[in-house]
Formats: structure tokens, C-alpha cells, sequence
């Protein structure tokens, strides 16, 4: 709860920094501010503290969420500070407003009264929808931002019509009032209830992209800065995760009957169509923003699942791939930077010029595709072993065939970075700053360290 | 400890050669490898019984699944150790360092391969034992990308999506046995007393079934494999015939067999025939074969395809049979291979059609490499005939028409290899050859160890044939 309070307070003053011209500073004060919401946090843990008439329940599902958010944030912003380094007098805005973007990731993971998972959303959404517009003088990044924003608009429409109907059919926004008055009303579910938790259904997989509602992911992912792109695919699908699953295993555990079947058909369909469409990529960003629907795919398993197991499994699995997306993302960043485009191609040779970007990249890919020790593994692992626990056998077979696709691709890009350069890159090499050079190393660290050891995140709840 | 040590002396060694170059990398592999080999022998010295886990190491790594890091050797698993340490020295001993760019690359992924399958060797525990046979396939990925021939990239993805797919497949076979165990616990004795239905068993039997015959490869799951060969650097090539593939045998003994018997029951008859099908397929293929690495990639499919229906035939020669002939085919198979490498090497050729009277001027490789190939066919007094009709009389014993069947194959491996000396080392002399070398001193020590070896076992298998006579007999009891 401090750390909703700190980083808001930080927000503000990292956009003063704009004003009083330290926009170098900017950075660093924002990272301070991470760095203290994530102490209040880990100091919150085993407290599991009821604020605001039980509005937020600050429990250690929260801290863990808030503190994976807070990690990953983190090294986003190391990303930026190298990124936008020649940017114009408008970066501390942004660092103001990512950290905003987190304060609402932080109210959706841990609310425990619908109205505040809407507010959290819209908090989280809006400096979005700003971000994602944020090279203002590119075409993509105005089309991403406009596109984001109507979506956005739609779910949150849904979203919040859901919640009302919800609200009529148990009297009550908080989580488990409702809970309650669900279980009340024994068997008999009212049609109201039933087409409101459809409504809250349809609103989240908007905002998770699962299929058929991720057809604006790839372009705002493309159009995006590339350092937003993978604030989105990290922060902003770990937080959608964290809310969705709080709400489902919270209070509509007992209406399984009324969603489970759906849920199930749209996790197939997003395993599927995310890695179907992902092997015909051609850039990297792209290829990366498909293969992320398919992660979202294997983070629908969980809500399928909704036992304790589950609940470790996505903060695990939310906490590899998150790592994971950024390790990939850094190198992404990198190499666009220096050969002026992010196509496949374009990664021609980078494992023998330049041999630390190379086999870093590589270690991220394997971790997405699976491969142990890697932490991606261990998180396809805990979510098939939580899945056959409760007899899903159809969707785990299901999963692991797309975890065989998804392996493809990426075995691909692997292959393309230890090819031989081409004669027209091969004097381009890629010299990389120091502060991508520790997002890179500590995320790779990460990965490797809590693929072998486990054992404390899959036992935190 | 003896066990870790084991595993972690190949790790350590490929770290410390990382800044090396050239032939000092390849020399420093070598001596490690031969290190490791020397602890080995050391261990083989304090095994007493082989029926039993010697060198047992067991700590708890993910407690909450019940996960431990449990390695420990039994004589089966001692003699893969032994076939691994024994081999990976020739294999390094056999490469040419200054062909490869990043050599210390290429020889700290070897010895990191070794370590790997070491581990798949010696793990008592299901979990660790898939994290290992995982572990195995990133480094000879690596060795296959980087260092492979022309067609490589599109025959590296097709050889790791093969072999990642079963496993894949096989992790949730695993799963499903940890849950239908007594204890949420993957240490193997646990996971041996899982309580199946036979439809559970069934699905578990076919899904780490289908791991093993990719990686054996056992037909119809062996189209990876000619290509692969062909493809990979020589001492690849090596890896993946003479231990890879052993994996697959091992993995069969320990990890399947044991845990689905109905289902073994039901299917033995099928796949016995698949793999018989697949013996005479293969010898098929081989005969029209002309370029070596091809026609020996198919002839190592045809010998490894009876090694599996000797393994399912349920009979106490056939077993062990299997087994012993696991340790024989990786010599000669190595062997087979440093061959052809030489000849590759002196005459940039591997098509028979224009090689020939290398005999002329090479004859002590000629007499060596004749040898080799005399293992290969199964001749008396070399290893490969002890192993060859142990499972020719464990398939004879469970079906006759089946070891007639599987018995043609000794013709035809007869009929592809000799022609396949008669061509490439007989004969008149090819141009293109005309001044092959004899074999040079280290090209000597390379090669008359193997030629020893697969005398030596030939005449007196009993050293090999005891570690794990007392694992197969037991093997039947239950």
C-alpha cells in the first residue's frame, strides 16, 4: 500500500525534474522511487493489511505481483535511459507516466472492490495510451496509440458494464461479499450474474489480448517505442494476469459452469493463433508480440486451474517470462538502434560479431521456448503439472504442441544470429552501452538463477 | 562423490578452456577427458556390487515437489559412464583444431555434452534426469549450427525439433507417473511404484516411449537421423552415434520398462516388429548408399534397431545382449567414423564410387579400418558378434520368424559394408586419391586402441558382460 503512495509522490516529482530542466536526473530519481516502493512492499509481506473499508487487500499474492512489477519496471527504466538518451525535453514525462502506469498496475493486483480494478485499469490504461503515441513524429506510434486507446475504451466499456450487472445480481463490488452471495444462492445462477461475469470476462481478454480479442496487440505492439512495446508485453500482462485471477479463484470460483467452457476454447485459440501467426513473422517486434499471445495462452492455464498451485505457477511463470521479454527486448533495443531496422535479418551474425549480445539473446529465446534449466521451462513445467493435477489432460496436450511450434520460431532467430554475417552488416558492429549491458547481464542471471533454483518462488503463497 | 565428480570435472574443464586457442584448447579437452577417464578406472576399482547404487549423492533441490539432485551408478549405468569417458577422448583426439574457427568453443561444448549425458546416465531422480536429457541437446545443437556442413541449419532445426518434441512429450509422461506415485516425491524408487490404470499406462508408456525411439532412433521416428550424421563435424557425428543414442537405450531400461509393465506387455509384440522393420529398412537403404557418412548412419540404424527389439524381447540374453551390445556399437561405431574421417581428410571424397585403392598405398589403415568393419558385420572374435547373437538368440527365444527376419540383417550388413570397403579402399586407384598417406603416429594411437578394444572384447567380454549381467538378471524378476 505504501508503495501505491511512494510511487505516486515519486511520479509527480519526476515530472518536476522536467520543469526545474534535470531531465537527465529524471531517470534516477524515478529508479530511487522503484527502489523504495519495492522496500514498503517486501516489508508488507505476511501482513496481509485490509485499507481504505476494504477497498485493497494487501495480501502476499500482492506483494508478489507488486514486487515482480517493480523488478521488471526497473529495468525498463534502465532501458529507457539509454534509449531516449538524445530524446527531446519531454522524457521525464514519460518516466512520469510509466510510473503512474504502475501505480495502477499495483491497484489491479492487489484491489479487492471492483471499483477499484476499474480505476486501477484506467490508471494503468491512460498513461498508456499516451506512451504508446509517445515518437510523436511517427506515423505507427500515432496509429498504435489511437488503436490502443479505442480498444482500450471498448474493454473498459465491457469491463464496466459487466461489473454493473454483477453489482445488481449480489449488491455488493467487493470481492468476497460476492463470493458470498454467490455461494448463498447455491445452484441457481441468475441470468443477470451469469451474462455480467461474461461481460468482466470479455473486458479482461481485451486487455490480456487472448484470441479473437487480440487483433490490436501486433500493430500497438509494432507501432509502440519499442521500450513501451515491452512495458506492455511485461508489466501491463503480468498486472492483467494478476487481476483477472484475483477476481476468478476470488468470487467466481463456484459459477465455473458459467465460464470455464469459454475460457477453455479461448485458451486454445490463443495458444494456436499467437504461434500459428508468430512463424510468419518477419520482424523481430512483431514475431516477439505474437509469440506473447501464446505466453498469454499458457497463462490462461492457471485460470483454468485456479488452485493454490496455480496461483505460484503464473507468478512464476509471470516472473520468467517477464524477465525473459525484457532480456530480449534489451537486445531487440540494441540492434535496432545500430542497423536501423528490426527485421530477422537483421540479427544475421550477431552471435559471432558480437558474442555477448549473441549468446544472451540466445539464453532469452531458450527461456521463452522452454529449453531447461531455464526459468521458461520451469514455468511451462509448473503450469502442465498444475494442470494434470486437476485431469486438464486435452489442453495440456493441446499446449504442449504449440510449446513445440513456439520452440520452432524462436530455434529460427537462433539459427539466423550463429549464421555467418553478411558482407553488408558485417562492419556494423554493435557497440552497447553500459546500462543495457546490466539489463541484459542481470536478467539473464535471473533467468538462469531461478530456473535452477525455484523453489522460493513457486512456494511464496 | 565420486559421481559428481564425475559430472562436474568436464563442466570445470570447459570453463577453463574458454580462453585457450587452437590446438592448446584441443590438448587441455584432451587432458581433462583423460583425467576423467583415469577417475573412472579409479571407480570401477571400488565398486563392489553391481546390482546396487554405488556412489549415491542425494540433495534436496526443490523441496516443495520433491525434487532431489540424486545420482548415483549401478552397473548399467557404470558402463555408460565407462563407454562415455572412454569414447570422448578419441573423439577429441580425433578432431583437427586448426578447422575449426573458435575451437575453445567447440571443445568446452564437447566436454559440456559429456557432463550432460553423464548426468542422463547416472540420475536417480525422474526430474533431474529430464532437466539432463534436455541439457545434452543444447550443446551438440550449438556443435551442429556452428560447425555442421553446407545444409545444417535446415537439418540442425529439423534434428532439434524431433528430438525436443518427444521430450516434451516424455516431461508429461513423467508428470503424469509423479502424480499417480505413492509420494509427491521423483526419486525413482517412488516413481517405479505409481499406480497406473491401463489407460494412464498407456498414454505414459507411448508419450516417454516416443522420447526414446526419436533419440534411438527406432523406425518410424528416424528421419532426422540420416541427414543429421551426414551433416554434423566428424566429432559430432561421433557424439551423437557412439553415446547419444545410447541415451535412448539407457533411458528405456531405467525409465520405462520398469514403470509401465502392462503396457510393455501389450506392446512389446509391435514395437519389436517396428524395430525389426526398421532393421531391415535401414540395411536396405544402406546397400544403395554412396557417400560413407550416409551408408554408416544408415547401418548404425539398422544395428541400434535390433539392439531394441533385443531389449524388448523380454528374455534374459536378449536383455543383456542389448546392453552389451550398447557398449560394442559405440566403439565400433566411433571407429567407423574416425575412418572415414581420415579418408575424408586426405581426399576431400566421400562417395565410394570415386574412391578406391587406397590399399595401395595406405595399408596399415586398410588392415585397421578392415577390422573395424569386421566388428561391424558381426565376425567372430570382434565385440560386435558377442553382442549380435545374444540378441539374435533373446529375439529367437521370444518369436522364431522374427530372428529369421531380424537374421537377414547380418547378410545384408555383410553385403553393404564389404561392398563399401571393396569400393573405397580395394580396387584399382582413383585419380582423385592417387597419393593417400598411411596412417602418421597419432593417427596410430588413435585408431589401434578401438582396433584393440574391439578384439580384446571379442575374445573376453566378460568384464562388460559382468556390470550388468546381475541388472539384467534382476530385470526379470520383477
Amino acid at each position: 500500500m505504501k508503495a501505491i503512495i511512494a510511487l505516486s509522490i515519486v511520479g509527480i516529482a519526476t515530472l518536476f525534474t522536467g520543469v526545474f530542466n534535470m531531465k537527465n536526473r529524471a531517470v534516477w530519481v524515478a529508479i530511487t522511487g522503484l527502489f523504495v516502493a519495492l522496500t514498503f512492499t517486501v516489508q508488507d509481506w505476511n501482513t496481509s493489511v485490509r485499507y481504505f473499508s476494504d477497498m485493497i487487500y494487501f495480501n502476499n499474492y500482492a506483494v508478489a505481483f507488486t514486487s515482480i512489477i517493480i523488478v521488471i519496471t526497473g529495468l525498463i527504466l534502465l532501458l529507457c535511459s539509454d534509449h531516449y538518451r538524445t530524446a527531446n525535453n519531454t522524457i521525464a514525462d514519460i518516466y512520469g507516466l510509466i510510473l503512474f502506469a504502475v501505480v495502477g498496475a499495483i491497484i489491479m493486483v492487489s484491489y479487492q472492490n471492483l471499483a477499484m480494478l476499474f480505476l486501477g485499469i484506467e490508471i494503468l490504461s491512460i498513461p498508456l495510451y499516451i506512451l504508446a503515441g509517445s515518437n510523436r513524429n511517427d506515423l505507427s506510434s500515432n496509429e498504435a496509440s489511437l488503436k490502443y486507446f479505442l480498444m482500450g475504451a471498448f474493454a473498459s466499456g465491457f469491463l464496466l458494464f459487466g461489473i454493473a450487472l454483477v453489482f445488481g445480481a449480489t449488491n455488493s463490488f467487493n470481492l468476497d461479499e460476492i463470493h458470498a452471495a454467490i455461494v448463498h444462492n447455491g445452484g441457481t445462477i441468475s441470468p443477470m450474474l451469469s451474462i455480467g461475469v461474461l461481460l468482466i470476462l470479455v473486458g479482461f481478454l481485451f486487455k490480456v489480448s487472448a484470441a479473437p480479442f487480440h487483433f490490436w496487440a501486433p500493430d500497438v505492439y509494432e507501432g509502440s517505442p519499442t521500450v513501451i512495446t515491452a512495458f506492455m508485453a511485461t508489466v501491463v500482462k503480468t498486472a492483467g494476469f494478476a487481476a483477472f485471477f484475483r477476481l476468478f479463484s476470488g468470487s467466481f470460483l463456484e459459477i465455473e459452469s458459467v465460464w470455464f467452457n469459454i475460457l477453455w476454447v479461448v485458451t486454445v485459440l490463443t495458444l494456436s493463433v499467437g504461434n500459428l501467426t508468430a512463424l510468419f513473422q518477419k520482424g523481430m517486434k512483431r514475431l516477439l508480440a505474437y509469440s506473447s499471445i501464446s505466453h498469454a495462452g499458457f497463462l490462461m492455464l492457471a485460470l483454468l486451474v485456479l488452485s493454490d498451485k496455480a496461483t505460484n505457477a503464473l507468478i512464476y511463470y509471470s516472473a520468467a517470462y517477464g524477465l525473459s521479454t525484457i532480456c530480449a527486448f534489451a537486445v531487440l533495443l540494441a540492434v535496432k538502434e545500430k542497423r536501423g531496422n528490426d527485421s530477422i535479418e537483421s540479427f544475421k551474425g550477431l552471435g559471432k560479431e558480437n558474442p555477448f549480445l549473441g549468446f544472451f539473446f540466445t539464453i532469452a529465446l531458450l527461456s521463452l521456448a522452454g529449453i531447461p534449466p531455464l526459468a521458461g521451462f520451469f514455468g511451462k513445467y509448473y503450469m502442465f503439472a498444475s494442470a494434470l493435477e486437476v485431469n486438464l489432460k486435452v489442453i495440456v496436450i493441446i499446449a504442449v504442441i504449440n510449446a513445440i511450434i513456439g520452440i520452432y520460431y524462436y530455434l529460427r532467430v537462433i539459427n539466423i544470429i550463429w549464421s555467418s554475417p553478411d558482407e553488408s552488416t558485417a562492419d556494423h558492429t554493435i557497440q552497447i552501452g553500459f546500462t543495457y549491458k546490466t539489463v541484459i547481464f542481470v536478467s539473464a542471471l535471473l533467468i538462469i538463477l531461478i530456473g535452477i533454483l525455484p523453489e522460493f518462488l513457486i512456494t511464496l503463497i | 562423490m565420486v559421481t559428481v565428480l564425475l559430472l562436474l570435472l568436464p563442466v570445470a574443464g570447459a570453463l577453463l578452456l574458454l580462453p585457450l586457442k587452437g590446438e592448446k584448447a584441443k590438448q587441455f579437452a584432451l587432458i581433462t577427458a583423460l583425467i576423467q577417464l583415469l577417475v573412472t578406472a579409479y571407480a570401477w576399482s571400488g565398486i563392489t556390487d553391481y546390482s546396487k547404487v554405488n556412489f549415491l549423492f542425494d540433495a534436496s533441490w526443490i523441496p516443495s515437489m520433491g525434487v532431489h539432485f540424486k545420482v548415483g551408478m549401478d552397473g548399467l549405468s557404470f558402463m555408460l559412464v565407462l563407454l562415455t569417458n572412454l569414447l570422448v577422448p578419441f573423439i577429441i583426439a580425433s578432431t583437427q583444431s586448426e578447422k575449426f574457427k573458435k575451437a575453445s568453443s567447440f571443445y568446452a561444448l564437447i566436454l559440456l555434452m559429456q557432463s550432460a549425458m553423464l548426468g542422463v546416465f547416472t540420475a536417480l531422480d525422474g526430474f533431474a534426469f529430464y532437466i539432463f536429457w534436455e541439457l545434452a541437446l543444447i550443446p551438440i545443437f550449438f556443435i551442429l549450427l556452428i560447425w555442421g556442413g553446407e545444409n545444417r541449419v535446415k537439418v540442425t532445426t529439423k534434428f532439434f525439433i524431433y528430438t525436443i518434441a518427444g521430450s516434451i512429450f516424455m516431461l508429461i509422461g513423467l508428470i503424469t507417473l509423479y502424480l499417480n506415485a505413492p509420494e509427491r516425491s521423483w526419486d525413482i524408487a517412488n516413481l517405479y511404484q505409481a499406480n497406473l490404470d491401463a489407460d494412464t499406462q498407456c498414454m505414459v508408456f507411448w508419450f516417454i516411449f516416443l522420447a526414446f525411439a526419436i533419440k534411438i532412433p527406432i523406425f518410424p521416428f528416424h528421419t532426422w537421423q540420416p541427414s543429421t550424421y551426414t551433416q554434423a563435424p566428424a566429432a559430432g557425428t561421433m557424439v551423437l552415434s557412439g553415446i547419444m543414442l545410447k541415451m535412448g537405450i539407457y533411458s528405456l531400461f531405467r525409465w520405462l520398462l520398469p514403470v509401465a509393465p502392462q503396457a510393455v506387455a501389450d506392446y512389446s509384440q509391435l514395437i519389436m516388429i517396428l524395430a525389426i522393420v526398421g532393421v531391415i529398412y535401414a540395411s536396405w537403404i544402406a546397400m544403395q548408399q554412396r557417400d560413407l557418412k550416409t551408408l554408416l548412419a544408415y547401418s548404425s540404424m539398422a544395428h541400434v534397431g535390433l539392439i531394441a527389439a533385443g531389449a524388448f524381447s523380454g528374455q534374459l540374453i536378449g536383455i543383456q545382449g542389448a546392453m552389451y551390445q550398447m557398449f560394442s556399437h559405440g566403439i565400433i561405431v566411433v571407429g567407423l567414423f574416425i575412418g572415414v574421417d581420415i579418408i575424408e581428410r586426405r581426399t576431400n571424397l566421400r562417395d565410394i564410387t570415386l574412391l578406391g585403392g587406397i590399399r595401395n598405398t595406405a595399408p596399415w589403415f586398410s588392415a585397421f579400418f578392415l577390422i573395424i568393419v569386421l566388428g561391424s558385420i558381426a565376425l567372430p572374435i570382434t565385440s560386435g558378434f558377442v553382442g549380435e547373437i545374444m540378441l539374435l538368440l533373446g529375439i529367437f527365444l521370444h518369436n522364431q520368424w522374427m530372428a529369421a527376419v531380424a537374421g537377414v540383417s547380418v547378410i545384408l550388413g555383410a553385403v553393404y559394408m564389404l561392398r563399401m570397403y571393396q569400393k573405397a579402399i580395394l580396387g584399382p586407384e582413383n585419380e582423385t586419391n592417387g597419393s593417400f598417406k598411411d596412417l602418421t603416429t597419432s593417427e596410430m594411437l588413435l585408431i589401434v586402441p578401438i582396433v584393440l578394444l574391439i578384439l580384446g572384447l571379442g575374445v573376453y567380454p566378460k568384464p562388460i558382460l559382468d556390470l550388468t549381467e546381475s541388472i539384467a538378471t534382476n530385470f526379470l524378476i520383477k
